[in-house]
């Protein structure tokens, strides 16, 4: 086994052996989930900062959860981005925090990129917990492993992602990750929402949403947002909820057995009827339990490779 | 005090020479240009094998002085000139205060006069403040020395208030340049719409924010018959958007920038701020269109929107960081990158670094006639460096051209006759 | 490195090993109740599975068989790097059992230990009982084995290597010496 990333700032940065690494040890991991004694010893004395500049619950608890399973100390910080280049910037921000030596910085922050940016200023290993609207590796790869879990192969599946696509880093890593491990991608939502060049990247672009998700194996539906910087990219949720959003009916026209995800936190009613969010096809929860493993499984990966390596 | 430059290839495109000859510069003017000149008691300069060219001319630069002189100064910004070749630059009013009055115009003239490397001919606000409500005092400041009006660094986006400058300034036969962006399509874009900004998941500025706004700015001077300069041209459309003006006849000038016929959006990637700018670096096929328009006559001049910021300012997440780049010291080799392509003639590359800005703005600059200013640029044209941070003149770092090696620099910059740079 | 290689058990002599090992095991315990045999991957895992086979064909009665990765429990991670962490998979609970720990070649206790580390997260055993194929002496740890099936002296710079056929039955352990 091979893994040489001290830091995972994205999906398009990883090979597909590296994911496929990423989800045997997710793998092996998953196990300790389901024990009395939730925890092994395998990062004790390693410090991992989560350094949040964007509010989430969500992604936050469950790398706290995997950090603290691992026996590592986490800590959670909580700041504001700013949005003028006055006062302390994320370089002092980041300074300040590496002098306190930690193993691993865990970073959301609302500026595309800015992964990146730490990454290249400090010898800590940085893992990107969503930048922007760039990446999100760690949910693109607690998606993988839930297909691989249902399903037993990426390779070959059909896979539609509908939403606000221009906005999402799920959308981004998910591609990345889904064309890497062989898998189909279809991209549909508003043509507001849709960035030029997306198909590029290797999606095949619809516009009707039924045609979509005609015979997918997998359905995931991305979180809607009426307001995004202020701009209405939409003229009402009801009408999204007609043209793009999922229900028990349009649900059957992809396979019997599809999968029904979604990154949460869902808008029940708006791109997901409560429905189908409460059917027999979603697989939502699987994914939160699933992230934490996977994120075990990047804590641990990157705490093997050696300060200084790449 | 005499100076008799010897030898070198002599190329003044304003009076069509291109020939190896002598200069004779006597009290700071040029006296004579031709074959075996003489002069007893004259400082000999040989340039043989280099090139003999009027002193640079740039257009759109960025001084920073007054109030932001911890990014430059006029002082270092003419230095930086001075190294790069360029003996006039026109500088920006969006200093701090604007140069929205007269008082502010002498400052510029007079500092520039007494401690300046270059010529400094200052540009006025068109509004008051940059605020884009009321009409500066143009005429108070041309009488001062300005030499054409702008806004830039952010449109005048009252499509009236723009067409009320145009018809202001007609009869004082002063130009409006015009920096053209519609800013409602701008929105928070932060870089070049297209493949790499969705790939980087950066925000987009699309090309039809500036072309909406070119060809709204071409329009009122169609309608006002008043003198327009198209600032920073950056894309396909507006490249032909000016092409078709000047074929109608409309009294329309426009420039482009070294930063974009060289790069393009592809630069961006790393989420390198010394790649940011605006406009933004656009696509492989607006870079054909800009060479092309500056091969075809339809741009006038190479200017560089020097625009120097402090570190501090591009060393922050890509969004956050301030727009520009430093340009007036990698401005020549990057033009004769397009002369060794063969997109342009040398006496093409030239002309638009020197009397085809001068022409725009009407700057007594630019020529070598017997009796021009003795500004002059000596020419290696051959000549291999690379850009270090160290050895940057301007008082700022940001460009994206670090590490670049270049071919071609100024060896001698001579200013009214006197040298005030050397390679 | 070249190595000189011995064969010190071939694959008859793994298994009279083996079988008078499930024996011992079986004595020491008094039968196969509340017992159960757990492996260390890989190579104790399947040396378990073989003691699970001879003990039922001794006793007529199989023992719940198990394996850890002791991978999460090195305390080497940070000189030797990520290693690959295998599955834990133990489907019975530990509580108030005899556990005999199996892994193929005993040599500084750190495995051991580890293992033992593991067993105690997963459970309470009554008690906990090490097997090997192997002892090659060097410990670094107060740990000793119950069942052996071969001691071997040897030399640090020596390895032992354990060679599973296709149907994963032990069938060789050779001794490598350094040459040159």
């Amino acid at each position: 086994m091979e893994f040489r990333h001290k830091h995972i700032l994205g999906i398009n940065e990883l090979s597909r052996d590296d994911i496929v690494t990423i989800l045997d040890t997710a793998d092996s991991f998953k196990e300790i989930n389901s024990r009395d004694i939730k925890k092994v010893p395998t990062l004790r004395g390693k410090t991992i900062v989560n350094l949040f500049f964007e509010s989430s619950t969500r992604t936050r608890t469950s790398f706290e959860i995997a950090g603290k399973r691992l026996s590592a100390d986490t800590i959670n910080i909580t700041a504001s981005s700013s949005s003028v280049t006055k006062g302390e910037t994320l370089e002092d921000t980041a300074r300040n925090i590496e002098a306190m030596n930690p193993d691993i910085i865990v970073m959301r922050h609302a500026a595309s990129g800015a992964c990146h940016y730490l990454a290249e200023r400090i010898n800590s290993s940085v893992i990107n917990a969503g930048d922007g609207a760039h990446e999100h590796p760690s949910q693109a790869l607690l998606d993988l492993f839930t297909m691989r879990q249902h399903k037993g192969s990426i390779e070959g599946l059909t896979v539609a992602i509908i939403g606000d696509i221009g906005h999402s880093r799920v959308a981004r890593s998910d591609l990345y990750a889904l064309n890497k491990m062989g898998a189909k991608v279809r991209l549909c939502g508003p043509g507001t929402m849709m960035p030029v060049g997306i198909e590029q990247l290797g999606a095949e672009i619809f516009t009707d949403m039924n045609e979509a998700i005609r015979d997918a194996d997998v359905v995931m539906m991305l979180r809607i947002q009426l307001e995004r910087q202020g701009k209405t990219l939409l003229p009402t949720l009801r009408e999204y909820a007609r043209f793009y959003g999922l229900n028990v009916n349009n649900l059957k026209l992809a396979k019997p057995d599809a999968l029904v995800m979604h990154p949460g936190p869902i808008n029940r009613g708006v791109e997901l009827s409560s429905y189908v969010a409460d059917g027999p096809q979603n697989v939502i929860l699987d994914q939160v339990e699933n992230g934490v493993a996977v994120r075990m499984a990047l804590l641990y990966l990157v705490s093997g490779v050696e300060r200084g390596e790449v | 005090m005499k100076t008799l430059i010897q030898n070198g290839r002599v190329i003044d495109p304003a009076n069509n020479i291109d020939a190896v000859q002598d200069i004779l510069i006597e009290d700071g003017k040029i006296a004579a240009v031709g074959n075996n000149l003489k002069s007893t008691g004259a400082t000999i300069i040989d340039a043989s094998g280099k090139l003999v060219t009027p002193g640079l001319v740039d257009i759109h630069v960025h001084l920073r002085d007054p109030g932001l002189e911890y990014k430059e100064d006029i002082v270092s910004g003419t230095r930086a000139a001075a190294a790069g070749g360029f003996t006039s630059v026109a500088c920006m009013p969006n200093s701090k205060p604007v140069n929205d009055n007269k008082a502010i115009t002498r400052y510029i003239i007079e500092k520039a006069e007494k401690q300046g490397l270059a010529r400094v001919f200052p540009i006025g606000s068109i509004t008051k403040g940059l605020a884009g409500d009321s009409l500066s005092e143009m005429g108070d400041m041309q009488e001062a020395g300005c030499y054409g009006f702008s806004d830039d660094g952010k449109p005048v986006t009252s499509s009236e208030l723009m067409r009320r400058a145009l018809e202001y300034a007609r009869p004082f036969n002063t130009v409006i340049i015009s920096h053209a962006e519609d800013l409602s399509l701008v929105g928070d874009g932060v870089m070049n719409e297209g493949f790499v900004a969705t790939e980087l998941g950066l925000k987009g500025i699309p090309w039809v924010a500036e072309d909406a706004a070119t060809a709204r700015d071409v329009m009122l001077a169609e309608l006002t018959g008043s003198r327009l300069h198209i600032a920073h041209v950056s894309t396909k459309g507006s490249v032909e958007i000016v092409r078709a003006a000047k074929a109608r006849g409309v009294p329309v000038t426009a420039e482009a920038a070294p930063h974009h016929f060289t790069l393009t959006d592809e630069a961006v990637r790393g989420y390198n701020t010394n790649a940011k700018m605006n406009p933004p670096l656009r696509s492989s096929a607006d870079v054909a269109a800009v060479q092309q328009g500056l091969a075809d006559g339809t741009l006038d001049a190479i200017a560089t929107d020097h625009a120097p910021h402090h570190i501090d300012e591009k060393n922050v997440e890509f969004n956050v960081a301030l727009n520009g780049i430093i340009g007036l010291e990698t401005a020549l080799p990057l033009t004769l990158n397009l002369v060794r392509a063969g997109t342009l003639t040398l006496n093409r590359a030239i002309e638009l670094l020197t009397c085809g800005p001068a022409r725009a703005l009407q700057l007594p600059v630019g020529t070598l006639s017997v009796g021009a200013l003795a500004d002059v640029a000596i020419i290696d044209p051959d000549l291999s460096w690379t850009v270090e941070t160290a050895a940057i003149v301007s008082k700022s770092k940001n460009t994206p051209f670090i590490g670049t090696t270049l071919q071609g620099a100024a060896i001698k910059t001579l200013l009214g006759g006197r040298i005030v740079a050397e390679k | 490195m070249t190595y000189g290689t011995t064969t010190i058990l071939d694959g008859p002599g793994v298994g009279r090993a083996l079988t008078r090992i499930a024996h011992e095991i079986l004595e020491c315990n008094k039968g196969v109740s509340n017992l159960a045999l757990v492996g260390i991957r890989s190579g104790g895992d399947r040396l378990a599975a073989e003691l699970v086979r001879r003990i039922e064909q001794i006793e007529g009665k199989s023992a719940p068989l198990g394996a850890i990765d002791i991978g999460m429990y090195r305390d080497d991670l940070a000189s030797r790097g990520t290693v690959e962490v295998g599955r834990t998979d133990v489907p019975f609970s530990l509580d108030g059992k005899n556990i005999i720990l199996v892994d193929d070649v005993l040599f500084t206790g750190r495995t051991i230990r580890a293992a033992m580390d593991a067993l105690i997260d997963l459970g309470r055993p009554r008690t906990i009982q090490l097997a090997v194929l192997i002892d090659r002496g060097h410990r670094e740890l107060p740990i000793r084995p119950d069942y052996v099936g071969r001691n071997v002296p040897t030399s640090r710079d020596e390895k032992i290597d354990v060679i599973f056929n296709a149907d994963n039955c032990a069938a060789e352990v050779r001794l490598l010496k350094p040459q040159g």
